[in-house]
């Protein structure tokens, strides 16, 4: 009796268990990983001993200046370079000595390498013929992938036929048809327009969470990176600085690298001091103070870099809001620039000039230059780092 | 009005030299050999019309095979200079440095100024019996008497594959240059071997290259008359020679009219099958 009831779930049981941990599994599984890679071009190392992880579906990107080795990067992983030293595994599979075209990764170039002697279709169909897909198979296969990047009935054009959102749209299909494990994307928005780049941002995150294959996408442009990416590393002289999401790496910045490269901000150098109440400061130039709230660095007159983003510091603020670093300033430059417009002040006893953020909603219409303003900020918006700036003496 | 007119005078002016060069030294001798070529009789006087000079190509064998020969060496030397020029023209474009690039062109333009005869001559010194590579054969013992290299079929064809190298190299690297490097890696990102990269991207993309070169190799091999002369065999005859014979040795100059012809519109013809095969358009290749 016992055992035929047990028996009866049983038979059910492992089945789901199994289940269950698959679809555990699907979700953990790493992609796409980098173990102390590094790229030596003579003495220059483009890439500087980069590590990562990159789990099943992610948009994962690389956001750097141009020259920071992210370009290097891409191209080890796709195959066309291979590293000095260190590994790159896809699923689980050392890739080196493998050939990019032996490779479960394909790459959409920047300035999209479609192939102006083919049509469309055939541009599509290039990857599936060298795999021998042929006939029925493969013009559904084209078609099917056509209408998924929005371009259905577009095989018989020409590629000077089509404009460029659908270049881009064509060189993507190209590559998702192979159902790649990891796609990678080397700013492959570059060319376009700023409307149709908007427009392409949110699409191809769109596509990206459709197919669910692991996107690995190159950029210097900050704005692609935070919209699209579910994890973004910061790269700067071959080396990763951070590797967070979009809203960490903008709210906490690991480096001052970071603080500067990703958004906008105003630079502080001075020295950390110990104030009235356990609080710190620090004191620029000796004579300007500013509360900061996370003293991470314990050993006071410290040198130190402190940044404050421009939309952090608010124009009149609310007399009851207490703790803010309160300084009246001289309205210098009105900077307007329609969503992202900016004032130019120069506070009170200080010779520095601070970036602030003026949205437009009216509420400040009537800042002119050469009035005098109350600005402030919460001393939790600064980002504090000990300072490799040369400009303090260390004496 | 005033602007005008001087426009067309000016123009005129400029013209005119062009117009005169293609009217008395082209139009005028063609024309006449084109009359020529259709009546009978010495020089064509006192003979009526006829088609006697065409038919007697077709008539007598060994004109016609001649010509075959000649066109299907000259294919084959067209086909083997396409094959040693690809893989030149896309070293010095995508291989070597643009430094390099610059040497290698002017290596290969460097035999083209001394005059085809010079060239040719070359060649007779080194290969002859009593030649530069036989002495060194002999000299190192490797051969035991002299042997005659000269005067065969295949020595032929390396000599007009040499006078006519370059002119294939040269627009196939002008289109090579203009291929992007990044159309390769996708290529063989997308899963494509060194063959099919060949075959699908390479080829294709330099075909109006590659048959604007064909046209002009194959164009002056048909019609060369010194190499073939000099350095083919007793039996290896050229088309261009029996025109030679028809005017020279039998001042034949009917005959010799109507295989001018036949020459140029048969070589036209096999240009146009090519062009058809290969998909390409004349304007495209012209560029």
């Amino acid at each position: 009796m016992t055992a035929g009831a047990a028996a009866a779930p049983a038979a059910v049981a492992p089945d789901l268990r199994e289940k269950r941990l698959s679809s555990l599994e699907r979700q953990m599984q790493i992609d796409l990983s980098a173990q102390n890679v590094v790229r030596r071009f003579g003495d220059f190392s483009a890439v500087d001993d980069v590590s990562f992880e990159v789990e099943t579906g992610r948009f994962f990107s690389i956001l750097g200046p141009s020259g920071c080795g992210k370009t290097t990067l891409l191209r080890m992983v796709a195959g066309f370079l291979e590293p000095s030293s260190g590994r790159i595994r896809i699923r689980g599979a050392d890739m080196a000595g493998v050939e990019p075209n032996r490779r479960p990764v394909n790459m959409v170039f920047q300035q999209l390498a479609l192939f102006p002697m083919m049509d469309v279709a055939e541009n599509i169909a290039f990857g599936l013929r060298r795999r021998g897909v042929k006939g029925a198979e493969l013009r559904k296969r084209v078609e099917e992938i056509l209408e998924r990047v929005g371009l259905p009935g577009f095989g018989e054009k020409k590629i000077s036929q089509i404009s460029g959102g659908q270049k881009q749209r064509v060189a993507l299909a190209r590559c998702l048809v192979l159902r790649p494990v990891v796609l990678l994307l080397d700013e492959p928005l570059g060319a376009l327009d700023l409307k149709l780049r908007e427009q392409m941002k949110v699409e191809l995150k769109n596509l990206q969470q459709q197919v669910g294959t692991t996107f690995i996408y190159i950029t210097h442009d900050q704005s692609e990176a935070m919209v699209m990416s579910d994890l973004v590393a910061v790269m700067r002289n071959g080396r990763f600085e951070q590797m967070d999401t979009p809203p960490n790496i903008y709210n906490r910045p690991a480096t001052p690298f970071v603080a500067q490269f990703v958004g906008n901000n105003n630079r502080f150098l001075g020295r950390l001091r110990l104030a009235e109440g356990g609080r710190a400061v620090v004191e620029e130039g000796g004579r300007n103070r500013y509360f900061i709230s996370r003293p991470e660095h314990p050993r006071s007159e410290a040198p130190v870099e402190m940044y404050v983003r421009p939309e952090a510091i608010m124009i009149n603020p609310d007399r009851r809001l207490s703790g803010l670093n309160r300084m009246t300033a001289g309205v210098k430059t009105v900077l307007f620039d329609a969503g992202n417009s900016r004032l130019i002040v120069v506070p009170e006893n200080s010779g520095r000039e601070l970036m602030v953020a003026l949205p437009q909603n009216r509420q400040y219409d009537d800042i002119r230059v050469g009035d005098r303003v109350e600005i402030g900020w919460d001393p939790a918006s600064a980002f504090c780092f000990l300072s490799s700036a040369p400009e303090v003496d260390h004496a | 009005m005033h602007k005008g007119g001087s426009g067309r005078w000016i123009f005129l002016l400029f013209f005119m030299p062009v117009a005169l060069w293609l009217l008395l030294l082209l139009v005028l001798p063609h024309v006449e050999l084109l009359r020529m070529s259709f009546v009978s009789g010495e020089f064509g006087a006192g003979g009526g019309v006829t088609w006697d000079n065409y038919l007697g190509f077709f008539h007598e064998p060994i004109y016609w095979t001649t010509f075959l020969r000649t066109a299907i060496y000259s294919i084959a030397v067209t086909l083997i200079v396409l094959t040693v020029s690809l893989p030149i023209a896309f070293y010095a474009t995508k291989i070597a440095g643009a430094k390099a690039q610059g040497f290698l062109l002017v290596l290969l333009l460097l035999p083209f100024w001394v005059s085809e005869l010079v060239r040719v001559y070359g060649w007779m010194i080194i290969l002859r019996e009593s030649g530069v590579l036989s002495s060194f054969m002999l000299a190192l013992g490797l051969w035991k008497e002299p042997v005659e290299l000269l005067y065969n079929d295949a020595v032929m064809i390396m000599g007009l594959v040499y006078t006519t190298l370059l002119f294939m190299i040269v627009p196939v690297i002008s289109v090579l240059e203009s291929l992007d490097d990044s159309l390769i890696e996708a290529a063989y990102d997308l899963g494509a071997g060194k063959l099919a990269i060949w075959r699908r991207i390479i080829i294709p993309y330099a075909m109006p290259g590659i048959m604007s070169g064909s046209i002009v190799v194959f164009m002056i091999v048909f019609g060369s008359y010194l190499t073939p002369k000099l350095m083919g065999g007793k039996n290896s005859l050229w088309f261009t020679e029996q025109i030679y014979n028809q005017f020279i040795t039998y001042f034949n100059w009917n005959q010799g009219s109507a295989f001018g012809f036949l020459l140029l519109l048969l070589s036209s013809a096999i240009i146009w099958v090519a062009l058809k095969l290969t998909r390409q358009k004349l304007s495209d290749v012209l560029k």
